[in-house]
């Protein structure tokens, strides 16, 4: 195994910064909202952190055709990156959602469409690595995860729409909102905090990627070395 | 050689399957039983009365055949592969969609079997008249798309170590649309709703198993490659 680039180390200490600083944006500089409070805050990080998750659940579906074309085991250490970092920052953003929706909505949970659907697509990415870890071959379970993705990416969306049957009560912020929705709008320096959280758990993602596949290498490394010694 | 239309290969996998099975009866009995007595457990933990009913017979009639049908799809796969007939199927000169396309519409056949006991005994138990066309569609498209997405997943599910723990786990998050929009429909057609209030849901019903079917089909060759 290669020595870790300077590159990566960089990055890791910029991720560290950047959280540093979008957090005081977040808790701090961007104003207090009117009819929220301060339970507000929660959003730049909510945001945050469900935009990376699902932008990694795409990338993880991508990678799941590239495997499932080339079946070059590199996509598929790849693919197991991207669904671990994502798996856990979605477990954040639904935390972080439930402690907003606590004083906002008046409970923990409620079985909105929004909500459901972030339930339903954590369980099938924690079903994918219970899959997983059923497997002993390494090129099954390439094969196995990698389908399983698009099965799971194809299938959350559908959810989304047959829970939609029924009215959302999730704020929409961004874009054309529903009538009966609430929405939010936000000063300059809202604007500047979400912002800056948004591109800094973009590239916190990134670095955490980039040292899972490392971490993934060795590992496929180590499984070999297992095997041969059999 | 001369190989088998796929028609004729598929049909032979499903004569195949269900001849074995009214041989043994080993599967469908288990459904059969298992179904009752979640019906007789959700009897007591629903408490079913005249009043509660109206709103849940279609949500108990879908969770018993969403658990029911995990028995039979574990099963039918792990029969396969146990006694290494899996292996003979993937080494005959067929198309291996032929396979997949068998073993779907066997296990279809199953669970539509379990369901037409299932449902008179419901209606005789509960008093209530299940014997609507609409409901009828509405069961026999959510059952295809079960069966097709299912008979996919029990094929992985059954080279992992932990198979039948891990067909539910698998199956369930990524069936669920079919089962809101199924449980919707039905209650729907059970209260007697305008058809313009069923169409959504039976729109997403037809959708899901347009799309679940070509997917699996696709996926099938990757999921039994040796």
């Amino acid at each position: 195994m290669s020595p870790k680039p300077t590159l990566l180390k960089i990055l890791d200490y910029v991720s560290i910064l950047l959280l540093a600083v979008a957090t005081y944006l977040a808790l701090v500089f961007a104003p207090t909202e009117l009819i929220m409070g301060n339970a507000q805050r929660i959003f730049y990080f909510h945001i945050g952190t469900a935009w990376t998750a699902l932008l990694g659940f795409i990338f993880a579906a991508v990678l799941g055709i590239l495997y499932l074309v080339t079946k070059n085991i590199k996509w598929d250490i790849l693919e197991v990156a991207a669904v671990e970092i994502s798996v856990v920052f979605f477990l954040i953003t639904i935390i972080l959602g439930s402690i907003w929706a606590r004083p906002i909505w008046n409970t923990w949970w409620t079985w909105d469409p929004r909500l459901t659907t972030a339930a339903v697509t954590e369980l099938i990415y924690i079903a994918y690595f219970m899959l997983r870890s059923g497997i002993e071959d390494p090129e099954r379970r390439a094969r196995f995860g990698a389908v399983y993705t698009l099965l799971g990416g194809v299938s959350a969306p559908i959810t989304f729409m047959s829970i939609r049957l029924f009215r959302s009560i999730h704020p929409v912020v961004i874009g054309a909102a529903n009538a009966n929705q609430e929405k939010m709008n936000m000063t300059p320096d809202m604007l500047t905090a979400f912002l800056f959280a948004l591109f800094t758990f973009t590239v916190i993602f990134i670095d955490l990627f980039w040292n899972r596949y490392r971490l993934g290498q060795l590992e496929a490394k180590v499984e070999q070395l297992k095997l041969s010694n059999q | 050689m001369l190989t088998p239309s796929l028609l004729r290969a598929t049909l032979a996998i499903v004569r195949k399957d269900l001849s074995a099975e009214l041989r043994s009866r080993e599967l469908l009995s288990a459904m059969l039983v298992f179904s009752l007595l979640v019906i007789l457990i959700f009897n007591f933990t629903l408490d079913l009365d005249p009043v509660t009913r109206k709103d849940v017979t279609a949500g108990v009639l879908w969770s018993t055949f969403a658990f029911a049908g995990t028995l039979g799809l574990n099963r039918s796969m792990a029969v396969e592969k146990d006694r290494g007939s899996l292996d003979g199927l993937l080494l005959a000169p067929i198309d291996r969609s032929a396979i997949f396309f068998g073993k779907a519409i066997s296990n279809l056949a199953f669970m539509l079997i379990v369901e037409a006991i299932v449902l008179p005994v419901y209606a005789v138990l509960y008093n209530e008249n299940l014997f609507q066309p609409g409901l009828l569609l509405v069961i026999l498209l959510g059952s295809v798309g079960y069966a097709a997405v299912g008979t996919l997943l029990a094929s992985m599910a059954v080279h992992a170590r932990t198979r039948d723990v891990l067909l539910p786990i698998l199956l369930f998050p990524v069936i669920l649309p079919v089962l809101l929009a199924a449980v919707k429909a039905s209650n729907a057609f059970l209260a007697d709703a305008p058809l313009a209030e069923i169409m959504p849901s039976l729109n997403i019903l037809i959708g899901y198993d347009v799309i679940f079917i070509a997917l699996s089909y696709m996926f099938f060759d990757e999921i039994v490659d040796e």
